[in-house]
């Protein structure tokens, strides 16, 4: 078990990726922007691209793909030009076609397709670990600095506002974390793939959490869950590690809806719990 | 043309507006509006539908930014906003507690506050399933636990039935006293607002009038904004009172279990 073995380097950056994406993902869920962190893992691809031809490292090529499509976005939403949702499916295709473009002008293709769409965390190298502990572990500091402001703002971003927070500035770091983390997380799941581990993870947690923080803390957990089972299953069956680890965190989701826990109960009646009235 | 700090001569003074004019578009919502609020003072904004009200408290706040005008705004004055709703979104979970910790207040502190405006009984409970006038009390908790110097409160009672309304009214007034903060309230209950203001700004675009309520109830641009039966409003703010307050100002129910 040593940073040698190729699965053990899978492991600690499918975990890295999850602990982060979990709690980023729970503020991309509350609030409602689902698509717009679709749309800028579809930059990514673009992002990539853009580097291999500047001759700059892959995943700040990405960061800066993202941030730039974050903010094309946010300019063009304010300026009213299309209604939101048109806006970003548009956006979304219309950077993955340049992308893929760009990519094939490469002179030898010296990136595989498949692995950038949908991830390839068994060929994690010991570089790309530290890119993503070191990501992830920013982007977490980051989002705990900003935790509070941010939350208040999308409780209420009015009140937060005349109670001195500054949005726009907490907006704007909330809008680079999520562009650090797509990039890290293109290696493990893919850029198709990384919206579902930002978004199944805390659709998990919201069923065991009455606070934003144990759902954020349980969207990790379900996350490193996901991990380990789908790399697991991956191993085992030979199927694609990424796709695995998002089916994985799927089946959590199927499991832990009030629909599955009603089944159970009714073919085990013996494990329903007791709950005491106190009204 | 925007929100300045500024030392005003005269220290009773907390909130100066000078010609603000708001557009939208091509539409005027606000036209050279004057307004000053003072320390202590409960001033009414009184106005039909989309008179520019809000758009008057928005700016106001710095919410938005007026076309032209100045807003002015006394240094260090702390502006505790009651919003007239509030949507929260099933997929986050929050207490009342949490909720009201966002402005930074510690755990005893909120108990104290939500003990004061009545409303101690759901301090653990999920923030969606607050009803509607407690959902006004935690609101007004949250704006309360930044020892305001003003409230601002748009619409503090809609939605809310005629013995609630009444219980909020009283709440804003006890809360005022005992904090002596000056209070501006956007207000669509005119036999209240008239009992009970020091100061009412007559609000259609522009300032229709102003004044104490006495005089503003008999203006001529009153009268044609809100008919004859305004005139009459002013006398009519006696209700039974159909609950007590506790030591801590507390509206409680009579005849309810709370403590």
């Amino acid at each position: 078990m040593t940073l040698d073995d190729f699965v053990v380097r899978a492991m600690i950056a499918g975990i890295g990726v999850a602990l982060v994406a979990g709690p980023l993902g729970c503020f991309i869920v509350w609030r409602r922007m689902a698509f717009f962190g679709a749309t800028m893992s579809h930059a990514a691809l673009l992002g990539v691209s853009l580097a291999f031809l500047l001759n700059i490292n892959v995943t700040l090529g990405i960061i800066g793909a993202c941030t730039v499509t974050a903010a094309i976005l946010l300019s063009l939403t304010r300026l009213k030009v299309l209604p939101t949702d048109a806006l970003l499916g548009l956006l979304a295709h219309a950077s993955l076609a340049l992308g893929l473009v760009a990519i094939s002008f490469q002179e030898t293709l010296r990136v595989d397709l498949m692995s950038l769409l949908f991830g390839d965390i068994l060929s994690v190298s010991r570089g790309d670990l530290l890119w993503i502990l070191g990501g992830g572990a920013a982007a977490l500091a980051v989002l705990a600095a900003i935790w509070r402001p941010l939350l208040s703002a999308t409780v209420h971003e009015e009140l937060a506002l005349v109670e001195g927070v500054r949005v726009r500035l907490t907006h704007a770091a909330f809008v680079l974390v999520m562009a650090v983390v797509v990039a890290i997380a293109m290696k493990i799941v893919g850029l198709l793939l990384i919206i579902s581990m930002l978004l199944i993870p805390p659709a998990v947690a919201r069923r065991f959490a009455r606070t934003p923080e144990v759902m954020a803390f349980v969207a990790a957990l379900v996350g490193v869950l996901s991990v380990i089972g789908g790399l697991e299953a991956s191993l085992a069956w030979d199927t694609p590690a990424g796709p695995s680890i998002v089916t994985t965190a799927t089946i959590l989701f199927v499991v832990s809806l009030p629909l599955s826990r009603a089944l159970w109960r009714a073919l085990f009646p013996k494990h329903t719990e007791a709950h005491h009235h106190d009204h | 043309m925007s929100i300045n700090a500024s030392p005003s001569a005269d220290p009773s003074i907390l909130i100066e507006a000078h010609g603000l004019t708001k557009r939208y578009g091509g539409q005027i919502a606000l036209d050279a509006v004057e307004l000053t609020l003072r320390r202590g003072e409960l001033t009414t904004l009184i106005g039909p539908n989309g008179a520019g009200k809000t758009t008057l408290v928005r700016l106001l706040l710095g919410l938005e930014r007026p076309s032209s005008g100045t807003v002015c705004v006394a240094e260090g004055a702390r502006i505790g906003y009651v919003p007239q709703r509030i949507h929260v979104d099933d997929a986050l979970p929050i207490t009342v507690e949490r909720f009201l910790s966002l402005g930074g207040a510690k755990r005893t502190t909120i108990e104290t506050v939500l003990a004061e405006v009545g409303a101690v009984r759901v301090l653990n409970a999920a923030l969606q399933t607050v009803s509607g006038g407690e959902m006004r009390r935690v609101l007004l908790a949250r704006a309360l636990l930044r020892d305001p110097d003003l409230l601002v409160l748009d619409e503090p009672t809609a939605g809310v039935d005629l013995n609630g309304q009444a219980e909020l009214y009283d709440l804003i007034n006890a809360v005022r006293r005992q904090k002596k903060c000056a209070v501006l309230l956007i207000s669509h209950d005119l036999h209240v607002v008239m009992a009970a203001t020091d100061h009412v700004l007559c609000l259609n675009h522009h300032v229709c009038c102003s004044g104490a309520p006495d005089a503003v109830s008999e203006h001529p641009e009153y009268l044609a904004l809100f008919g004859p039966k305004a005139a009459q409003t002013h006398a009519v703010y006696t209700h039974d009172h159909d609950h007590a307050h506790t030591v801590a100002g507390d509206v409680v129910p009579l005849g309810s279990e709370q403590p």
